[in-house]
């Protein structure tokens, strides 16, 4: 019998879809059948929206290992036989409706990505967007958000290092989390997520299999919040006591040779984790349900299949190692059990006790339609990109203090230490660079000389207005960062949120967004090694910025030449190292939109400009040439001075160079800089490494006293711009 | 010497303990899993942070049943140093091998930051390399580190001089602001009444290298070294 609208409804197929499994299989599926093709067909398992839009991504380089889609997480090569795997996810919609168990569970998910691999995960990140904090209940969400993140984190002892927030309302109703983690190992311990050899035994490990989470693939992450349901057991509970016990024995695991393959139960639980890893081996599976340890009676096969229970993971172990396989759960009192076997028929046979529940080809199961699209450019773009500033009134010199406290205060530049203070940021023994301190994490790599960073960045703002230009921004500013820092860009993993793919503007955004990034991957030698896609972020027919969020990971090759953020010592002279930018840098920025209640203005961007400012910073601060560096973001040249004397505890005069409106030179975010601080003796030296790289060089003041003074324009005690930046959010 | 880390299920700092008195301190050690009943010869033992059994039921109510405990607690008796960092301090006083308990912290938050604590008194087996008052700096990381006890028990501990550390400024002033959790008396450790066990819930284990941020913790691995 065919699948009534209902059935097709609740695990988001559509009806051509249905018909195409139909002429597959050259008969109705069966229900648990259906199931699995709706789980592993739907947006978040499938990307069929997406798929073709992802290989415009770079994903080769030198330090590439594993490239996306290729295993759980995608892997880097930093030399002396260590390798580094990483990866970001969304996990939006559930936490929405259930904040702290919503983003808890996005953190052990992504977590288990991680330690899959044999990889010992040892930093989280994250990226956060709300509505405005005026609403209860967004900071409602935000504190459940936050209390999610800092609960299992915390609880697993692994650092979480830094991170963004940005609040619009646009996110009101459909708020962004998106965690983060990399893991750290030898490159021989690294586990495939994969099925092979016949006869070999299929494990599952870890918490019992309850109704929770029943279709989050499907129902929650792939489609909108039109209707009013009831989603709340669509969301997970985690255990984070569990996930770290299963941290330790699959990372012991990995290093016996008792196993061919290790893959968690993510989205679509059970079925995704078999079907994957099977597919990725070219093998079949027999599974038998009756045989999985449940919480709850009466269960289903089909809901066996597809509960997303956190906390468990599927070993796929060789033959005649599973009592030793057992011996090592047992011991760190985890519970294991025997449900299948590997097969060579490339079938996926699915038993209810002595029933056969499902019968399907691995391959047909795995490989949904890929759609594609050639959208339109919507024509609200051309007046959003256009800035007319005649009409907006310059700021009068003796307003840029007043104004520059107001932006130092606003909750898009506020200090986040009321955030980051409730995550343990320095356990593992590895932060060199404490949140709030640099535009990047610095953590070292024990028993070698080297360091890496790690930042997240995006700015939903600029994609609005200028989709290309913004995923453009995405990649550069990322890169900005960790060149302050002193790091070698060497890779990005990317977390895609937009709204209904099925709408053109919203297919037109992300569009030009992945070209947009793409092409500064390109230009900045930073390949896509691993990302997600999150489509459907919009309530009731509004759409969320297009957010396109980048986590970047580069290499220091010695850990003692980093550099951070804050003003170091009296009489150190402060450049501006970049073109300072024209009026049109204030489109989009954070002032017209705080000052003037105006969002439009489209950002530019040369990226050739952006690479040869890296290259003059990684080198300057690789000889130890310069005491601080900061990148010029949002708020611009005040606000990034401004924050240089907070980090520093320190004062600063000087003077802004003078053209063109008042309101630009301050707070317009023209790409492509930062302030940076040398000593005295070597001004020279910095000057002419500036011109060697084409990078214009701008003398601004120098660093001193307890008050922040632009001559004319400011004269603040820098405690004034401590209070006005803690007091945000 | 031989440090001994104890691992219970759900701990974690026990690799940076190790780390700490192996790879900086250059001494011995071993882990020794929380089934364990032999201490393997070792000449300190320490509890490290984390969340034992996943703090479930109450912090450290569970792990002071741990087999291993029992084994703590005849080495604690015939005065060998016994040492509790964090979720270790609260599975001590859980065992009553120290008094009080660790309550959630008066904010009901998470805090991980810097602290400065002023030691008051140098002549435990933890403390003994530190100068009279010395500032230590050292960071927190816990949900529940604010210290609780009876008064008498309080009285007990500053008339005993019992109170190894305790929250201040980096000038060694004792602060409400300076208190992070609202521990009383702003309590950072204490150690029993024969001075051979601490509980304290600052982390010395991650302040023990300059690439750090500071190398105080050492002051505390050194001032063990030295009493054995």
């Amino acid at each position: 019998m065919p699948a009534s609208k209902e059935q097709l409804e609740e695990i988001a197929l559509s009806r051509k879809e249905y018909n195409l499994i139909v002429s597959k299989l050259g008969r109705e599926p069966t229900e648990v059948e259906l199931g699995m093709f709706g789980s592993l067909w739907s947006e978040h398992c499938g990307y069929k929206h997406s798929k073709a839009l992802l290989k415009r991504f770079p994903t080769s380089g030198k330090y590439v290992l594993i490239k996306p889609g290729e295993e759980n997480a995608g892997v880097i090569d930093i030399g002396d036989g260590q390798v580094i795997g990483f990866k970001i996810e969304s996990h939006n919609h559930p936490s929405y409706i259930e904040p702290y168990q919503g983003a808890a569970t996005g953190v052990g998910g992504i977590v288990r990505d991680i330690f899959t691999m044999g990889l010992r995960p040892i930093a989280l990140a994250n990226s956060l967007r709300f509505g405005p904090m005026s609403d209860p209940h967004n900071r409602y969400l935000m504190g459940g958000v936050v209390g999610g993140i800092a609960g299992y984190g915390n609880c697993l002892g692994i650092a979480d290092v830094c991170g963004e927030i940005y609040f619009d309302q646009c996110y009101s109703g459909n708020p962004l989390v998106n965690a983060l983690c990399l893991g750290i190992g030898r490159r021989e311990d690294l586990t495939r997520a994969r099925a092979s050899g016949a006869g070999n035994l299929v494990m599952l490990v870890g918490a019992d299999t309850g109704r929770d989470g029943l279709h989050g693939a499907s129902g929650l992450a792939s489609r909108t919040f039109e209707e009013q349901r009831e989603l709340r057991s669509a969301v997970q509970v985690g255990n984070p006591f569990m996930e770290k016990l299963l941290i330790e024995a699959c990372l012991e695991l990995t290093r016996t040779g008792w196993i061919v393959g290790l893959q968690d139960c993510g989205a679509a639980g059970l079925t995704s984790a078999a079907i994957e890893a099977a597919d990725k081996g070219d093998s079949g599976l027999d599974i038998d349900v009756a045989k999985v340890p449940r919480r709850e009676k009466g269960m289903t096969p089909y809901e066996v299949m597809l509960s997303e229970s956190q906390e468990r993971m599927v070993v796929i172990v060789k033959k005649g190692y599973e009592d030793r396989v057992r011996d090592l759960f047992d011991r760190w009192g985890l519970h294991s059990d025997i449900i299948g076997k590997v097969t060579d028929d490339g079938m996926a046979t699915i038993r209810d006790g002595g029933k056969v529940v499902a019968h399907a080809p691995v391959k047909y199961l795995n490989n949904p339609p890929v759609y594609r699209f050639r959208p339109k450019r919507p024509a609200w773009l051309d007046d959003l990109q256009e800035l007319n500033l005649k009409r907006i009134n310059d700021i009068m010199p003796g307003d840029a203090g007043k104004i520059l406290l107001r932006l130092l205060a606003a909750p898009n530049i506020c200090s986040k230490r009321q955030v980051f203070r409730q995550y343990d940021h320095q356990v593992g023994n590895n932060s060199v660079v404490l949140p709030g301190d640099g535009d990047a994490a610095v953590l070292r790599i024990q028993e070698t000389t080297k360091a890496y960073t790690l930042v997240t960045d995006g700015n939903g703002r600029y994609c609005y207005v200028n989709p290309l230009v913004g995923g453009v921004i995405a990649v550069a500013e990322a890169a900005r960062n960790t060149a302050c820092m002193g790091a070698r860009p060497m890779a990005i993993t990317n977390c895609l949120n937009f709204g209904n793919p099925e709408r053109n503007d919203v297919m037109y955004q992300m569009h030009q967004c992945i070209l947009g990034m793409s092409q500064a991957c390109r230009k900045l030698k930073t390949p896509v090694v691993s990302g997600n896609v999150s489509l459907y972020n919009e309530t009731r027919g509004v759409a969320i910025f297009p957010t396109p969020v980048v986590g970047m990971v580069g290499l220091i090759k010695d850990v003692k030449r980093h550099c951070t953020a804050g003003f170091k010592s009296e009489g150190d002279a402060v450049f501006l190292l970049g073109d300072p930018g024209d009026e049109q840098a204030l489109g989009s920025s954070e002032y017209l939109e705080l000052i003037h209640g105006v969002v439009r203005g489209t950002q530019t961007i040369d990226l050739r400009t952006e690479k040869n400012l890296h290259d003059l910073l990684i080198k300057a601060i690789d000889r130890g040439l310069l005491r601080s560096a900061h990148d010029c973001s949002d708020g611009g040249l005040a606000v990034t001075l401004a924050e240089s004397c907070i980090i520093g505890g320190i004062g600063f005069k000087g003077d802004l160079p003078a053209r063109g409106r008042l309101d630009s030179m301050l707070f317009g975010e023209a790409q492509s800089r930062a302030v940076v601080s040398v000593s005295p003796g070597t001004v020279r030296k910095l000057e002419e490494m500036a011109f060697k790289h084409r990078v214009p060089v701008t003398r601004l003041g120098t660093v001193g006293g307890g008050r922040f003074i632009l001559r004319g324009l400011a004269d603040l005690p820098v405690n004034d711009l401590v209070k006005a930046w803690s007091s945000g959010i | 010497m031989k440090f001994g880390i104890v691992v219970f299920p759900g701990t974690w700092s026990d690799r940076d303990c190790y780390y700490s008195v192996h790879n900086i301190c250059g001494q011995d050690a071993v882990y020794i899993w929380h089934k364990e009943t032999d201490l393997a010869g070792c000449d300190c033992i320490i509890l490290p942070g984390g969340f034992s059994y996943g703090d479930y039921l109450r912090t450290g109510a569970i792990a002071r049943f741990s087999p291993v405990m029992e084994a703590v607690a005849d080495f604690s008796k015939k005065g060998r140093p016994v040492i509790g960092i964090c979720n270790g301090f609260q599975v001590l006083c859980e065992a009553n091998l120290l008094p009080g308990v660790l309550r959630q912290n008066e904010h009901l938050q998470y805090r991980c930051q810097w602290t400065y604590l002023k030691t008051e008194n140098s002549s435990t087996p933890f403390t003994n390399k530190c100068k009279k008052g010395q500032v230590l700096k050292i960071p927190i990381s816990h949900y529940e580190g604010r210290y609780y006890a009876s008064d008498d028990v309080i009285k007990g501990l500053e008339d005993g001089g019992l109170v190894a550390f305790r929250y201040g400024t980096p000038g060694g002033e004792i602060t409400t602001a300076a208190n992070p959790n609202g521990a009383l008396n702003n309590i950072a450790g204490i150690v029993n009444k024969k001075g051979n066990v601490l509980g304290m819930m600052p982390h010395p284990e991650r302040s023990c290298e300059d690439i750090l941020g500071s190398i105080d913790g050492n002051i505390i691995w050194e001032s063990i070294i030295a009493s054995i």
